[in-house]
């Protein structure tokens, strides 16, 4: 449906920050939760953390990171294209320029977020 | 003059609350830039989920002031940042009494997040392990 819709990649851009903004949305309400847990109930969190750190919970994050890196990115040549407007006429290459920075920090990111539950070499050996 | 881009939204030509409301946008947007990004990367990559218990958070993650400051200063920016994304996409979908209904329901979480994520920071005890 998004591809189809004549809206093109500025269509696809703004379709990808809002669909990543309600997911950060949604995490905070769970992150400030748990946060919360730590404090008010220190045992419950250590057992929510183990979800944090197992596989699956680390999947998680690394699409959260993901989510946040793209919204960051996108949100950053929004701001420039707002303030300088002249900007504008290379959106699309800024746009182009976030997808490369998001992939050249991104992959190597998500490795190392996944590393540890599958047992792989990672930052902490 | 409104400038219309085919990125974000134009800055709204009514001025007053709007216009406040799209400036706050982008401008906690730049803070989180620096502040969530710093955040996710001290939690995943300078650190690891593996260790954060709780004894982690109060005695080495908030074990001094500072680290508490900035991360209160970011649940500011975030609740600011996020609520009024979220106000932004129910205004763009919803009409009358249900849309009215929906941004009040949206405000009091807003508050209550604000609430939680600030005891949460004022009330652990301060460096315990250490």
């Amino acid at each position: 449906m998004l591809l189809r819709y004549r809206g093109g990649a500025g269509m696809l851009a703004w379709a990808l920050h809002r669909i990543a903004g309600v997911a950060l949305w949604l995490f905070i309400l769970l992150h400030v939760f748990d946060i919360w847990l730590a404090a008010a109930n220190p045992a419950l969190y250590d057992e929510v953390l183990k979800v944090y750190a197992s596989l699956p919970g680390r999947i998680g994050e690394a699409l959260i990171g993901a989510a946040l890196l793209y919204h960051a990115l996108n949100g950053l040549r929004i701001i420039a294209l707002d303030f300088w407007p002249r900007l504008t006429r290379y959106h699309l290459q800024l746009w182009y320029a976030c997808w490369i920075v998001f992939f050249v920090a991104g992959i190597p990111g998500a490795y190392l977020i996944v590393a540890p539950a599958l047992g792989l070499p990672g930052l902490k050996g | 003059m409104a400038v219309i881009t085919r990125a974000g939204r134009g800055r709204p030509r009514s001025g007053g609350f709007e216009l406040a409301v799209w400036y706050l946008i982008r401008l906690s947007g730049v803070a989180l830039f620096v502040l969530a990004l710093s955040h996710f990367s001290i939690t995943h990559f300078v650190s690891d989920p593996a260790v954060q218990t709780s004894q982690w958070i109060f005695g080495e993650r908030w074990g001094g002031l500072l680290w508490r400051t900035l991360d209160w200063l970011m649940l500011q920016m975030v609740v600011f940042h996020a609520f009024l994304g979220m106000r932004t996409v129910f205004t763009d979908y919803l009409r009358g009494g249900a849309r009215t209904a929906v941004l009040m329901t949206l405000y009091l979480v807003a508050f209550l997040v604000f609430v939680l994520g600030t005891v949460a920071v004022m009330s652990m005890p301060v460096g315990l392990v250490r």
